[in-house]
């Protein structure tokens, strides 16, 4: 009946416990909260069934900000560990349990947080960045978003109910094969990635095709933002990468749970086959999170520079350049694995090819500067804090293609302090600073300058803290993933340094959920009554700030490249707006079923529970029959209704 | 607080960083950037070579980033140029594709060469005679066998000077990555193949060898010793293995491949002969009894039971 689920699953010590019980009392504040103010209706009608993309984007980054959270007490508990663990002291963590700990870090921090982030700006810019009311397919949006979540929840109940895999978060075989890892780790593992994997995937499609088809009048390719460049080039990496990840898990549980062996060693199974495929989608993954990182950035430079961005036609090239590349480099990632000279030769050379086009979005961005009329905000100084990091993690990155340089740092923590450098350094920044600068057009109000700067000081200088000892570490010959070393290594300093800089990281998470609260407690002095509170160049901030569901009464007509700019500037007087009726889409339940019965899947999948295992894929199926029949998905809003709010909003903008 | 007051902040907490960097290093060394074998030497140069080439890139960025945010910050008094709509340049843009590509092109020679010259595969050349080791990486220890001297250790070896070693390298466990970051770089251990990595000391001295690649429990504690010595210290020591009358048979080899998390040293006199073969091989070929496909879906769910519990997991005083 439960297949291989019994009580034990759920023991696993003390600190477990700790987390197992904040998490069920966490949850039954929320619902305790949702009764006491009566709130579970607002929450299903305006929230849970939304298929407007704003809504989602919302509901995408509290979950990731609140993964968030996760991760960097994952980090905190490793450095902890490594700072206690010399000589004849082992820490507080057994072998097993710390190596548990990096997965879910690393599992968590790129799946559930980048990807959450990255997908919740998204949703709430692209679709009034290209002037218009919605994405290609709302309906499939809102099924993206509940599988993400159905991911989440899986990767978060292998912390309630048994445990994750204690393999690395890339879970190479064989040591992710049955013999070696026999729990439900790895499975947990599999199931969480491979349904939040096909979430993205369809977002993938579906951004791709409403920045392809659905941009206002007037918006040819070459006057798009650089942002929209940026999406598009990551949406494609995410529709050619993900599928490979999708093959790969599939193969990886059928090993696991069929006996096959397309990855173990004996039986004629390669797992070097696995490395390849694995990196295949995970370094296009890498670009996926970083390119929209470098739209960001090409939206708040020239914003707060007051000026045009430096060279479009390069940048856009750039990321085409970039795009392509990603694919071609994979095998960077092991130069070790005993591959020839010249193949070795080849991917270094074209991994060093790709910093060529970075350099160049580089130096288009300090030159959209020069000249300018610089305003150093926050989402300024998170852009400044990237190019040091970024430039650094570049250096680093150019040294680790040489393969016969990468033979003496590759999994030592020289790589873990670069990779870092780039995520944090680069895509976790850009990510910031895009919070902060729409945040207003979301929410109607500005988030609090001063808190705000201290989270930034904090994260950049807790960042060189917590990171440059992992070079000097990786050069000291520190492997990672190490849970204990000896002290005669004299490492125990530098890691003593790097768990400071992981708790100044920690100040600095602290200080964004204080300026989140101080914020909304000072809301009324922060409104943004103008829609345009930046003096913003792209059609976001054309609408009010937070923009009517349908964004635009009347659909923007574009003529130049910063749209908006360009409409501030036409000293010609507006005429009279002639609303038309407009039609929307319906919200729908059947994106929470699908996200549920996808969660009810994995589970049983993991516990061998079959019957759960049928009733959560038909489950899925019949839900996407029953709404795919539907002709009922639409309604129109009328012109009364649209007179109406438009009359009702602070500040009609300008379209 | 005063802008003098931050400035003797900021130059009080300079020192102090610096101060303790020079007393560290003064006291640890970087194992990478101290090499004692010809590879890690050129490999060591590698490392510094390229950084300095890439300085060709950051210093530019790190002065232009500096320079134009100071002047150009709308709070400077001094008010300095402003043009709004001044949005490309072909000479400049043609610099920052240029000057990178160049660069690039420069790195790409030395990457190619080097990818050669460096070929992990590649055996050293020298007069001396070759040692040849293989080398196995089990759970969670390294067993080395020297197929010449029909000699085996475990988490010990020991080598003569100014001699290029040839190793065979091969897994009986999870995927690991054989590093001795004093001798030069790393290279994957595999179940049911072999890797080859050669390396050679220019000096005698004890070098720190790790298991780079994660492999289940007993991973940190897998590390060995590797000893260079004189042609003649080496032959001695040879001689005092050999006298330890403990012979590494297939059952004997068998109790050694269990996880397991001692890792003190062991010698063994004699060994079974093509053993390293035999290791490479069994993931190679079916186990015995295993005659058509149809079996194989019993016969490795066994295997694997069989093979959890041999796992000493307890054995928390032999780290």
């Amino acid at each position: 009946m439960l297949g291989k689920l019994n009580l034990h699953a759920l023991l696993h010590g003390p600190i477990v416990a700790g987390a197992q019980i904040s998490i069920l009392l966490g949850s039954l504040a929320v619902i305790g909260l949702l009764f006491y103010f009566k709130r579970w209706k607002w929450l299903w009608k305006e929230w849970l069934t939304s298929v407007d993309p704003k809504k989602i984007g919302v509901m995408y980054i509290i979950a990731a900000l609140l993964m968030l959270l996760r991760g960097a007490s994952d980090a905190g508990m490793m450095r902890a560990q490594q700072a206690l663990s010399s000589g004849s002291s082992h820490g507080f963590l057994a072998s097993d349990h710390f190596q548990q700990i990096l997965t879910a870090h690393g599992t968590i921090m790129i799946f559930f947080v980048a990807m959450g982030l990255m997908f919740g700006i998204l949703n709430l810019v692209v679709p009034q960045q290209i002037g218009g009311r919605d994405v290609a397919f709302p309906f499939m949006n809102s099924v993206s978003f509940w599988l993400f979540i159905a991911g989440l929840v899986l990767i978060n109940c292998s912390l309630l109910i048994g445990e994750i895999g204690a393999t690395g978060w890339l879970a190479y075989p064989p040591l992710s094969e049955l013999s070696y890892s026999p729990g439900v780790g790895v499975d947990y593992w599999i199931w969480a990635l491979q349904i939040a994997g096909i979430g993205s995937l369809l977002s993938g499609i579906n951004f791709l095709v409403t920045i392809i088809k659905m941009r206002c009048k007037g918006m040819t390719l070459m006057k798009m933002p650089v942002f929209l460049w940026s999406v598009v080039g990551a949406m494609m990496l995410v529709i050619f990468a993900f599928p490979i990840l999708t093959a790969t898990l599939a193969m990886l549980s059928l090993d696991r749970t069929l006996g096959m062996h397309f990855f173990t060693s004996d039986f004629g199974g390669n797992p070097m086959m696995y490395v390849n495929l694995i990196w295949a989608w995970g370094h296009p993954e890498v670009y996926i999170l970083i390119l929209p990182a470098f739209g960001i950035f090409s939206e708040i430079v020239p914003t707060f520079s007051q000026k045009r961005l430096f060279g479009y036609t390069s940048m856009v090239w750039a990321i085409a350049a970039i795009t392509f590349l990603s694919f071609t480099v994979w095998l960077h990632h092991f130069f070790t694995m005993g591959a020839g000279a010249n193949v070795n030769a080849f991917f270094g050379i074209m991994t060093m090819v790709i910093a060529v086009p970075t350099g160049v979005k580089v130096f288009n961005w300090l030159f959209t500067m020069y000249r300018g009329r610089i305003h150093l905000t926050t989402p300024m100084l998170w852009f400044l804090g990237f190019v040091v990091t970024f430039t650094l993690g570049g250096v680093t990155g150019v040294l680790m293609s040489v393969p016969a340089i990468d033979f003496q740092v590759h999994n030592s923590l020289f790589l873990v302090a670069h990779f870092h450098t780039m995520i944090v350094g680069g895509v976790v920044f850009g990510y910031f600073a895009g919070l902060t600068y729409w945040f207003p057009k979301i929410f109607g109000f500005k988030l609090n300058e001063r808190l705000g700067r201290y989270a930034f000081w904090c994260w950049f200088v807790g960042f060189l803290l917590a990171f440059v000892p992992l070079y000097i570490l990786g050069l000291m010959g520190a492997t990672r993933r190490l849970d204990h070393y000896d002290a005669s290594m004299g490492w125990q300093g530098l890691f003593i340094v790097a768990g400071v800089g992981v708790a100044v990281i920690g100040l600095g998470i602290g200080f964004q959920v204080l300026q989140l609260l101080v914020s909304i407690k000072q809301r009324k002095s922060n409104l943004d009554t103008t829609g345009d509170p930046w003096n913003g160049r792209t059609l976001e901030w054309a609408t009010s700030s937070p923009p009517p569901f349908y964004n635009f009464a009347i659909l923007p007509e574009v003529t130049e490249r910063d749209a908006f700019w360009a409409m501030k500037h036409d000293k010609t007087p507006a005429a009279k707006p002639h609303y038309q009726p407009i039609r929307m889409p319906k919200n729908t339940g059947a994106g929470v079923f699908v996200g549920g019965f996808a969660c009810l899947f994995g589970f049983s999948f993991i516990w061998h529970i079959w019957w759960g295992a049928v009733v959560g894929l038909v489950g899925v199926i019949v839900t996407l029959i029953v709404r795919l029949q539907s002709d009922d998905t639409e309604y129109t809003v009328s012109v009364a209704e649209i007179e109406k709010i438009e009359a009702a909003r602070p500040h009609k903008g300008y379209a | 607080m005063s802008k003098k007051a931050k400035a003797a902040l900021f130059a009080v907490g300079l020192v102090l960083v610096v101060g303790l960097a020079a007393l560290y290093f003064s006291r640890h060394s970087l194992a990478v950037l101290a090499p004692k074998g010809v590879v890690a030497l050129k490999e060591r140069n590698l490392i510094i070579g390229t950084s300095i080439l890439s300085l060709a890139v950051v210093v530019p960025v790190f002065v232009l980033l500096f320079v134009i945010v100071w002047k150009y910050r709308v709070t400077n008094p001094k008010k300095s140029a402003y043009t709004p709509d001044w949005d490309h340049s072909r000479i400049l843009e043609s610099i920052w594709w240029g000057l990178p590509c160049a660069i690039i092109l420069v790195l790409a020679v030395v990457a190619w060469k080097s990818s050669y010259d460096l070929d992990p595969y590649k055996t050293l050349a020298s007069s001396t005679r070759p040692l040849t080791i293989q080398v196995v990486a089990l759970q969670w220890r390294w067993l080395f066998i020297y197929p010449e001297q029909n000699i085996a250790t475990v988490n010990f070896f020991q080598f003569p000077q100014n001699t290029p070693l040839n190793f065979q390298i091969t897994a009986d466990a999870p995927m690991n990555s054989f590093w001795i970051p004093q001798l030069g770089g790393q290279i994957y251990a595999m179940a049911g193949m072999t890797t080859q990595l050669h390396l050679m000391a220019n000096q005698t001295g004890t070098f720190r060898g790790v298991s780079a690649n994660i492999s289940g429990a007993g991973f940190a504690g897998m590390h060995f010793t590797a000893k260079s010595s004189s042609a003649a210290d080496f032959d001695a020591w040879v001689q005092s293995v050999k006298r330890a009358h403990h012979h590494l048979s297939a059952d004997e080899y068998r109790a050694l491949a269990r996880p397991n998390l001692d890792n003190r040293t062991i010698y063994y006199s004699s060994k079974d002969p093509g053993l390293y073969d035999t290791v490479e091989m069994k993931f190679m070929t079916p186990p015995p009894g295993l005659t058509s496909p149809s079996d194989i879906d019993t016969v490795p769910a066994d295997a694997h039971t069989m093979n959890m519990q041999g796992m000493d997991m307890g054995h928390g005083s032999t780290y």
